[in-house]
Formats: structure tokens, C-alpha cells, sequence
């Protein structure tokens, strides 16, 4: 019994020492699917439609990540996470990358054995009012009420941005994001704030959505990105250069309709070596040549994804604002195929 | 002599019979009582009619898309949209006649057994390959079947194997339990003391999640035990522990004559407690079973906390995607109306099975 004890406790000793140097590109090869945490349901960034099939923004950065690794979209295993259980997923090995609007903080990339990619969209909280009020800017809601989901830091921001800019609010704080919504839409007060995505998809819910506009200004930073685990550089590359190439092939206007296109004609040195017709990007991350192609030709550049998800022909209606490319007044940028 | 023939005997006054007796007597037989009466009414008043209205007179069921639900009313749209995902999850589409068909064996069993007279071994045996059945069918794997993972179980089948395999195997473990409570060996007696003490101590939303939360933080990397077995696990322990005091209760509502007349027959440890006590135990205990069953049922939601989707998280699931918002409310009119539905049908289950039961020695 003790030796069996003995035994066991060198093997779990041994589990846990080689999970620093796992490899997580072996593991994906091996099972042939790519897992992956995702929302349990937020509009635009990952949700499931009347099949029970998975799409988002957060959702097509895992399609593109399995194209990549596996050269097919389809082999994602997605598995919905709630916020407390999300990390806990990506330790344990149970899924390979987690994909759930996370912000990337000081905090939980030093502590929490993760690594943050790459930002894949730019939030920050935000403010709503009815049209009706007349207000433009955030800078004219001196002596609002406002409507708030307690015990978010979506409370502190609004409490600091007050302060700080010499305006007195009054907050009616409500439990449930829904309580807020039916609240502010029966004008019990006159501004709602939460993060802009959020605010977006909350003024679908409303009976008339074109009554109500979205204010420009943007108090907090809430970087979302994808994270890995930490100790293994192999797979964070990866899953780096995914997000780039897809940022990138929207800079260089390739798109899934004509990327066979590029990839046949294009002189332009960076289009060439990022759809693998020469130099060894995918030889570099020990992938099969080809691989970011297998990603633009299955899910789209970045732009896609984002107009197919949550742009101006869904309901969302989400303006590119900070994400759009750096050429074009965003602060989306990619760093050179070279 | 004069003759008085009987007269027909009169009927009681207006006010001593019929309904307005009965109104009297019910509703307006004190100040308290009227003015209770009244408060009721006016509730009714202002919370029927306009259900009725949302629900059903403005209500939208023709249609397949949110453009279809134009007014102020309920849109059933929805639920008939969705209604797949609120029964079956994210079980892939092209496989649903596999649940379809589990759901049709139950049916078809609870018929068999209900109505044809006598074979009560086949019926025994078909009950207990049934659930054998169900998981081949439902995870497949064999037999050509493409294999289905839990993860993908959702919906009403979730709530439905969660709360099955909760309540068949938490009762054999409770009875264990409380026999265990019972007995008169110190180390036997202790443990079981300790378990059930220490479960009913414990919220269950701290078991599930130590379940699926710090469980796999102590197996090695990749090492993955099903989440559905870690909760079905959980859940039955849990569960066990309850179900072992309400079966304590009825050991203890059990005259001491019948241990001794079942000690002065001869029989021993065992067939006292199964042909004697536990029999008689458990008929009186049903109500409370049943309530354990019921609350059980009802707790099965809360697995939505460790990311399984039953029948109430299939709302926030349907009701987030972007061509459906704020249909949160059709959502859980729809869901409450399906748990009621359940949990009704077990307690009047329940009481059907205390008056087939009784023998009428109370």
C-alpha cells in the first residue's frame, strides 16, 4: 500500500512538473480538435444560434486558430465558461485557449499562470442615453442619475470619472443586468452605463432602439484578448500570430473571396510570406506551410469577422472606432511578416 | 282523529346552502375575512388579466424571426424557434432522434407498466436495462453511433438524467446511511453521523463547485473527468444525505413492538430491516421523499454555475443570441411552466402512491 502510495506521488510529482513544458501544440495535433473556452452567451462575441452552433467575434478567433493548427475551422470543441471557472479551465489543461472577452490586466497576467496574445477587441465602459435628453457628451451629464449593475468595477469607473471631472451623479444600482435595462427603458434614470459592447447588444433589447444613442466617449480601458497558458512559448506564438495574420491580411485586403487570388498573384513581399509562397512563417511555429492561408480562406480577416459578427449589418451595429486598423484612425496593429 | 300526514322535510334557508352559502362561510365570515377576501380579488384583478393579455390575446405565434413580433405581447415565436435547444441543448442536430427516441421508450415503459396487467418480471428487467439503454443511446460511441460528449447534453434532457440518476442512486445510499445511523456498531454509527452531518452542512452550490472547480486542480494536467459525472456525483452524496435523514424519521415513527416482534420471529439483521422495518419506514416517509425529490429536481439548475446547461440556463443561452434579444421573458414563463408541469405530476404522483399504500393504521 505504501509503495503504491510512494508511486502514485512520484507520478503526480511528475505530472506536475512536466505541465510547464507541455506541449500544447502535440496535444491539439494529437486529439485532432482544438478546445476551446468561450462565453456562455454575449452577444456578437459568442453565442449559440437556434442549431446549437457557435458563432461570435470570440468564437471565429478559435476557428481561425484551429484552421491554422489544424487547417480546419470545424475541429473546435467549444466549452461555455462561466468568469470564475474560466481560469481555472485554461490551468487545468481542460481547454487549450481561452477565448472570453477577458481583459487583459496586470494582475491576472502576472498571477494567474496565463498569457494574454493579442488584443482581439478594444471595450471600455460607456454611456447611453434616450435621444430625447438632447446630450452629446458625457461632459454635459452633470447631475444625472444613473442606472449601474452592482458590484462591478463598472461602478468604481463611473464614481472616479464623475469625481474627476467635477460632475455629481446619482446611481440607482440594480443585481441583474436585465433589472438595469428594464429600469433605464421605464426612464427611471437617465443615463445607463456598462461596457460599450454591452451597451450595444442592452439597446437591442429596448422596445425602440433608434430612440436611444450610444455617447462617444469611452471611460476605462478593457482590452480583450485571448490567453494561454503560460510556459509554453511554442503555443503563445501561435496563437499570437493568428490574431496578427488575421489583422494583417485585413491591412493588406485579403479576404476569404480572394486570397486564392492573392495568393497566386500577389508581388507584395508581406502578402507572399504570410500565405506561405515563400519564406518559412509556418516552418517557424512547426506548422505545415500554408497555415494562416487555411484561417483567411476559412474565416476572414479581421474585418470579417468583426462586420460578420458584430458591425453595421447585425443588430449590434458596433462602429469600428478603436479597432479599426491603425491606417485607418483604430489602434488595431499587427506586427510585420518578416 | 285528525290525521297529520308528514310533511316533506323544507330545504335549509337561501343563506345555509349552495353557493352562497359557501361564500359566506368562506370568504366573507368575519371583518378579517372580508376584507382578505377583497385584498385577493384586487390582486387577481390587476395580475391575471394582464398576463392573459401578454401571454395569450397579444401574444405572436405565427412566424420564424424577432420581425414577426411586433407588438406588446408575448412572443411564442421563440420558445418554438428555440425549442430544440430548450430540450435538448447543444446535442448535434442531425442526432436528435436519439433523445427523441429515449423520450419515447419512457413514455412507452411508463405505459407498459401502467396498463398491461402481470408480467412483473419482464417489466422489472426492461426497468433496469432501461437505463443501460438511454446511455448507449444518448452517448453513443457504439454500435454506429456517433459518440455524443455530456458537454453537449443540455436542456430539459440535462435536468432529466441529472435529476433521475440524483434520485435513483441517492436512495440507496440513504437508506445505507441511515441504517448506518442506526446502528449500534460505534465506528458504523460515527461516520454515517459525521457524513450526514457534514453534507447537510454544506451548501450544494460549495459541492458543485469544488467539484468543477478545485477538483481538477488536483489531477494532473490533462487527466479529465467527466464535468457531468463530477456533478452527478456530487449531487447524489449530497442528496443521499438528506434522503438518509427522511428515512431516519420514518424508523423512528415505527412502534418498538414490531422490532421485537421481528426479533422474537427469528429473523435476523437484515430481513428484519427489509421484510419489516424499512417497508413501513418508507411508506410513512413518501411526502417528505417526494419533497426531497422535488427540491432535488428544482436544484438541478444550479449546475448552470459549473457551465452545464439545463433547462433554466438554455435561457440565457437562447436569449443571448443577437437575433434573438430580450426575449429573457418569454424564456422563463416557458421554463417555470415546464418545471411546474414535473414537479406537479410528482407530488400528485406522491399522493396517488400514499393512498394505494395505506393500510389504515394510523
Amino acid at each position: 500500500m505504501m509503495k503504491r502510495l510512494v508511486k502514485f506521488s512520484a507520478v503526480a510529482a511528475l505530472a506536475t512538473a512536466t505541465l510547464a513544458m507541455a506541449g500544447t501544440l502535440d496535444d491539439v495535433k494529437k486529439a485532432g480538435v482544438l478546445k476551446c473556452g468561450v462565453n456562455t452567451g454575449l452577444p456578437g462575441f459568442s453565442e449559440a444560434d437556434s442549431k446549437g452552433q457557435w458563432r461570435g467575434l470570440d468564437v471565429d478567433y478559435c476557428r481561425a486558430l484551429a484552421a491554422v493548427v489544424l487547417g480546419d475551422a470545424s475541429k473546435v470543441k467549444f466549452v461555455p465558461l462561466n468568469a470564475k471557472e474560466r481560469f481555472t479551465a485554461l490551468q487545468s489543461g481542460e481547454i487549450d485557449v481561452l477565448s472570453r472577452n477577458t481583459t487583459d490586466t496586470e494582475t491576472r497576467d502576472t498571477s494567474l499562470g496565463i498569457n494574454f496574445t493579442g488584443v482581439m477587441y478594444y471595450d471600455g465602459q460607456g454611456f447611453m442615453v434616450p435621444k430625447a435628453l438632447g446630450v452629446k457628451s458625457a461632459s454635459e451629464l452633470d447631475g444625472a442619475t444613473v442606472c449601474i449593475q452592482a458590484g462591478t468595477t463598472t461602478e468604481l469607473n463611473l464614481a472616479d470619472y464623475f469625481r474627476s471631472h467635477h460632475m455629481k451623479f446619482k446611481a440607482i444600482t440594480f443585481d441583474t443586468n436585465d433589472q438595469v435595462t428594464k429600469a433605464f427603458e421605464a426612464g427611471r434614470c437617465d443615463v445607463l452605463t456598462t461596457d460599450a459592447s454591452g451597451l450595444y447588444a442592452t439597446r437591442t433589447k429596448l422596445k425602440n432602439p433608434d430612440k436611444y444613442v450610444v455617447l462617444p466617449e469611452i471611460i476605462s480601458k478593457e482590452p480583450l484578448a485571448p490567453a494561454v497558458r503560460q510556459g509554453d512559448d511554442q503555443w503563445f506564438d501561435i496563437a499570437k500570430w493568428t490574431r496578427n495574420a488575421l489583422l494583417t491580411a485585413e491591412e493588406k485586403g485579403i479576404t476569404m473571396a480572394n486570397v486564392d487570388d492573392a495568393k497566386a498573384k500577389s508581388t507584395d513581399p508581406e502578402v507572399r510570406r504570410l500565405l506561405s509562397v515563400e519564406g518559412k512563417m509556418c516552418e517557424n511555429v512547426k506548422l505545415p506551410n500554408g497555415c494562416f492561408y487555411n484561417a483567411i480562406k476559412q474565416v476572414g480577416n479581421y474585418g470579417e469577422i468583426f462586420e460578420r459578427n458584430v458591425g453595421a449589418k447585425t443588430p449590434l451595429k458596433i462602429k469600428r472606432g478603436l479597432n479599426a486598423l491603425w491606417t485607418k484612425g483604430g489602434i488595431q496593429y499587427s506586427p510585420p511578416f518578416r | 282523529m285528525a290525521v297529520y300526514p308528514p310533511q316533506p322535510a323544507k330545504e335549509p334557508p337561501l343563506t345555509a346552502r349552495g353557493p352562497i352559502a359557501w361564500i359566506r362561510h368562506n370568504l366573507l365570515s368575519s371583518p378579517y375575512n372580508i376584507a382578505f377576501t377583497i385584498l385577493g380579488l384586487a390582486i387577481l384583478y390587476w395580475t391575471v388579466p394582464p398576463f392573459i393579455k401578454w401571454a395569450i390575446i397579444d401574444a405572436h405565434f405565427a412566424g420564424d424571426s424577432k420581425s414577426a413580433c411586433t407588438g406588446g405581447g408575448a412572443c411564442w415565436v421563440f420558445i418554438k424557434e428555440k425549442l430544440d435547444m430548450f430540450l435538448f441543448g447543444f446535442y448535434p442536430h442531425d442526432q436528435l432522434w436519439r433523445p427523441k427516441s429515449v423520450f419515447a421508450a419512457v413514455l412507452a415503459l411508463g405505459a407498459f407498466a401502467k396498463f398491461v396487467p402481470g408480467l412483473h418480471r419482464l417489466k422489472l428487467t426492461l426497468i433496469v436495462l432501461f437505463p443501460v439503454f438511454a446511455y448507449l443511446m444518448l452517448h453513443g460511441g457504439h454500435f454506429g453511433l456517433p459518440l455524443v460528449e455530456t458537454s453537449k447534453w443540455g436542456g430539459l434532457l440535462l435536468t432529466l438524467v441529472i435529476a433521475s440518476v440524483g434520485i435513483v442512486l441517492s436512495f440507496p445510499i440513504g437508506i445505507l446511511l441511515a441504517l448506518g445511523r442506526q446502528s449500534k456498531l460505534p465506528i458504523i454509527k460515527s461516520l454515517s453521523v459525521f457524513y450526514i452531518e457534514f453534507v447537510r452542512g454544506v451548501p450544494l452550490i460549495t459541492v458543485l463547485f469544488m467539484a468543477s472547480v478545485v477538483l481538477p486542480l488536483f489531477f494532473p494536467e490533462g487527466v479529465n473527468f467527466d464535468k457531468l459525472a463530477r456533478a452527478l456525483i456530487g449531487i447524489t452524496f449530497f442528496e443521499a444525505a438528506y434522503v438518509a435523514e427522511n428515512i431516519r424519521s420514518g424508523f423512528q415513527a415505527i412502534p418498538k413492538g414490531q422490532y421485537e416482534a421481528a426479533d422474537a420471529l427469528g429473523l435476523g439483521y437484515w430481513q428484519k430491516m427489509a421484510l419489516v422495518i424499512l417497508p413501513q419506514a418508507i411508506k410513512v416517509t413518501i411526502p417528505n421523499l417526494v419533497g426531497t425529490f422535488i427540491s432535488l429536481f428544482k436544484d438541478t439548475s444550479l449546475v448552470m454555475i459549473i457551465g452545464l446547461f439545463d433547462l433554466l440556463a438554455m435561457v440565457n443561452v437562447t436569449a443571448n443570441d443577437r437575433d434573438w434579444l430580450g426575449m429573457d421573458t418569454e424564456g422563463y414563463v416557458f421554463v417555470a411552466f415546464i418545471f411546474w408541469i414535473f414537479t406537479f405530476s410528482m407530488s400528485m404522483y406522491s399522493k396517488r402512491l400514499e393512498k394505494r399504500l395505506d393500510t389504515n393504521n394510523k
